[in-house]
């Protein structure tokens, strides 16, 4: 992303998400309160009128992804916020989404669970609800900001992702990022780039709804625009009609994997540090992956060959980029805010390449630097 | 062959099969010709409409008519509705739903669809009965009936939709059978029309599993029992409570003007916050 | 004189039409199926037509009987 010579602001990582999806064309908010996310409804709130979008509380968060789905398919580039409860309750309709391949955020401030856990602490133990939390295959996007502006840069990138390939997108974040102030300098509008979802190029009489185009992803046009067409979340044929007849089932699930994962390649996202000669990586992502920059930098100026690979997309996960780490490195380390949910991604892939070493903390406080360091220290040899 | 065309026939979805999935005598698709009628008779295009729908037997209305549709997940027909109609208030958004999609699993959203007086024409088809799922009790099925999943009969007392939409704030507030086709239509119109949230309660019939349970055998005997049972708003209010026992009241039940959340909405735009 | 047609391919043999015509025009064949009895009969208020539950009735009003009754109410 190009960045203009701005002034810098200072921004909560809640609002620096509301800036990118205004500027990413969001026009429908729909949401229920929940912390630790409420600041991203209660900022739309304000904003959204003099954007001449809608705002609009709903009764609950199933609702609230509904009302988005929605406004999605009237046209709006719509999302919602919430946290891990209300996160479940959206599964339901994240589904939907996937399903009736309709565009739409979806941001998840993550607090420590199960159920209502640890509403004010951050965590990171969403990170296998987002990618299977619905029931049924389902491909999904999840992107994880580790910075303010981060947080921002990739709320826009959720929309275009979601747009470009006409699919839920979650905003995996922690509350620490969510809640940090941070200066930033925030792009003009017009040096981003924006994508919108592909619009049928026949006119309605031959339009053929959910036809691959030849990239996966079907023409969409808005409800209203003259293509009557039906959504269904039930399995369809080209037309969007129910279907059960096999040779029609399974192409639509392939098509909905295959749309995504044509694109692996465009969608390996992370920051690199000092990776080059690491006997040891880190693989960390959220904030965490900001106290093991720390935890590096503090290691290489004690010596030690140790990198960093901050993940920005969670899900796909990026099995080409972890591939080559773990080709490369003696061991990794990958520590997480949560039992291990990452770390067993990072497992299932290395097939004993090198050691996978994890550091994981469930108390509802951050993973320090020092206690990164440490472990550095322990197992570096 | 067809000399003269069924008017429903010119909104029927030409690449669709027919007849339809509904069972033989199924109230489902006389409530689909009425509103389609209705809508021939109004000022809206096809490309105006948007017809939503949630889960179960009425949930498969909206893949038959070429409108814009969508079928939605079960009970949150109303949430998607909301979103398109404040996404672009000129469509004109009718939700259709059943009565266990609309007040069980979906009760909270309608309650709240109807509190906040979004711009909604949504119609509950209520043949008491989950249908799709093999005639389980639902939110409208009577005491004491026998269902699949009430094998020693239903210990459950059965909800008044219209009351429900009443309370929670609905302005038009209807009910018919679908055996009073005309009345239908003319509630149709009148929801179609109305500003706000609506509500139009069809009485219907589920002749797979309600009959079962009401010993009416037949679609017949279910359609006299909507005829013999059914009473007008006005008549039913010289009878007192103990005499309107399983009587089906039917006609416009409130009808009332409060400003719509799109109006109020409308008044906000372009406000900014100093904050 | 009003004609009533009937599709046999859509219709379910509910018997609806039969029963509430209020002049007794149809009638149930064998297999229960509505067939005309007395097409004389017909007024065309078109309550066969309208509640149908499956389409599978037209009735074609006689332009010179014509009347606007079967036109939809909220009108």
């Amino acid at each position: 992303m190009k960045k203009a010579v701005r002034k810098q602001v200072l921004l909560q990582g809640n609002e620096a998400c509301v800036e990118g999806a205004l500027m990413a064309g969001c026009r429908f908010y729909a949401g229920y309160p929940i912390t630790p996310a409420t600041e991203i409804m209660e900022i739309m709130a304000r904003k959204m009128p003099g954007a001449s979008g809608v705002f609009i509380q709903m009764e609950d968060e199933i609702a609230s992804l509904g009302a988005v789905i929605g406004a999605s398919l009237a046209g709006s580039k719509s999302m919602t916020a919430t946290s891990g409860p209300g996160f479940s309750l959206m599964q339901e309709h994240i589904g939907y989404a996937s399903m009736a391949e309709v565009p739409c955020v979806i941001v998840d401030v993550m607090r420590a669970g199960p159920s209502t856990g640890l509403p004010t602490q951050p965590s990171q133990s969403d990170v296998m609800q987002s990618r299977w939390g619905t029931h049924g295959d389902h491909p999904i996007i999840v992107l994880a900001p580790s910075s303010v502006y981060e947080f921002f840069e990739l709320t826009v990138q959720a929309f275009n992702l979601s747009e470009r390939y006409r699919t839920p997108v979650i905003l995996l974040v922690d509350e620490l990022v969510a809640h940090m102030r941070e200066g930033v300098i925030l792009p003009t509008r017009d040096s981003l780039e924006i994508e919108d979802r592909p619009h049928p190029t026949v006119p309605p009489e031959w339009y053929i709804p959910y036809a691959d185009p030849g990239t996966g992803v079907p023409a969409m046009p808005a409800f209203g625009e003259g293509y009557r067409y039906h959504v269904t979340g039930l399995y369809h044929d080209v037309r969007g009609y129910p279907t059960v007849r096999t040779d029609e089932v399974e192409p639509l699930i392939h098509r909905l994997f295959n749309k995504i994962s044509k694109d692996y390649d465009r969608l390996q996202w992370f920051d690199a540090f000092a990776t080059e000669d690491a006997k040891i990586t880190i693989i960390a992502y959220g904030c965490v992956a900001r106290a093991a920059l720390r935890a590096v930098q503090q290691a290489r100026e004690k010596g030690l060959k140790v990198g960093l690979i901050n993940l920005k997309i969670l899900w796909p996960f990026m099995r080409r980029t972890i591939s080559g780490i773990l080709e490369n490195s003696a061991k990794v380390l990958v520590p997480e805010l949560n039992i291990g949910q990452i770390s067993r991604e990072v497992k299932r892939i290395n097939q004993s390449r090198c050691e996978v070493l994890t550091l994981n903390k469930v108390d509802g406080t951050p993973i320090k630097p020092a206690e990164i360091l440490r472990t550095l220290e322990e197992v570096y040899s | 062959m067809r000399e003269a065309e069924h008017l429903v026939h010119k909104y029927l979805r030409s690449s669709k099969r027919f007849p339809h999935i509904w069972c033989s005598g199924c109230g489902i698709g006389i409530f689909m010709q009425a509103l389609v009628r209705v809508i021939d008779q109004s000022e809206y295009s096809k490309d105006d409409i948007v017809l939503i729908s949630g889960i179960g037997c009425s949930g498969r209305l909206p893949v038959y008519v070429d409108f814009n549709t969508l079928h939605t997940t079960h009970g949150r027909a109303l949430t998607f509705a909301t979103g398109i109609k404040l996404a672009n208030p000129r469509l004109k958004v009718i939700t259709v739903m059943g009565d266990g999609d609309a007040v069980a699993i979906g009760g909270n959203h309608f309650i709240h669809a109807a509190r906040r007086n979004v711009e909604i024409a949504s119609f509950i088809l209520n043949n008491n009965v989950y249908g799709m799922t093999g005639g389980q009790s639902s939110p409208t099925t009577p005491h004491g009936a026998i269902t699949a999943s009430a094998p020693y009969g239903n210990i459950e007392p059965d909800f008044d939709i219209c009351r429900l939409a009443e309370a929670a704030g609905a302005v038009l507030v209807a009910r018919s059978t679908v055996y009073h086709t005309r009345l239908l239509e003319r509630l149709i119109g009148m929801a179609l029309k109305k500003k706000g949230f609506s509500v139009l309660e069809v009485v219907s019939q589920c002749t797979t599993y309600t009959g079962r349970f009401l010993q009416l055998n037949s679609p017949v005997e279910m359609l006299k029992w909507q005829k013999d049972n059914a009473i007008t708003v006005e008549k039913a209010k010289q009878l007192s409570d103990t005499e309107l026992e399983g009587k089906i009241v039917i006609g416009v039940l409130v009808n009332r003007e409060r400003p719509n959340y799109h109006e109020q909405y409308q008044s906000l735009l372009g406000k900014k916050s100093k904050v | 004189m009003n004609r009533v047609e009937i599709y046999r391919g859509w219709c379910k043999q509910c018997g609806i039409c039969i029963a509430f015509c209020p002049h007794q025009v149809l009638e149930a064949d064998d297999s229960g199926y509505p067939v005309v009895r007395n097409p004389e009969k017909c007024t065309g208020c078109l309550l066969c037509e309208m509640r149908c539950p499956d389409f599978a009735i037209v009735v074609n009003k006689d332009e010179e009987s014509r009347e606007e009754t079967g036109s939809p109410a909220g009108k």
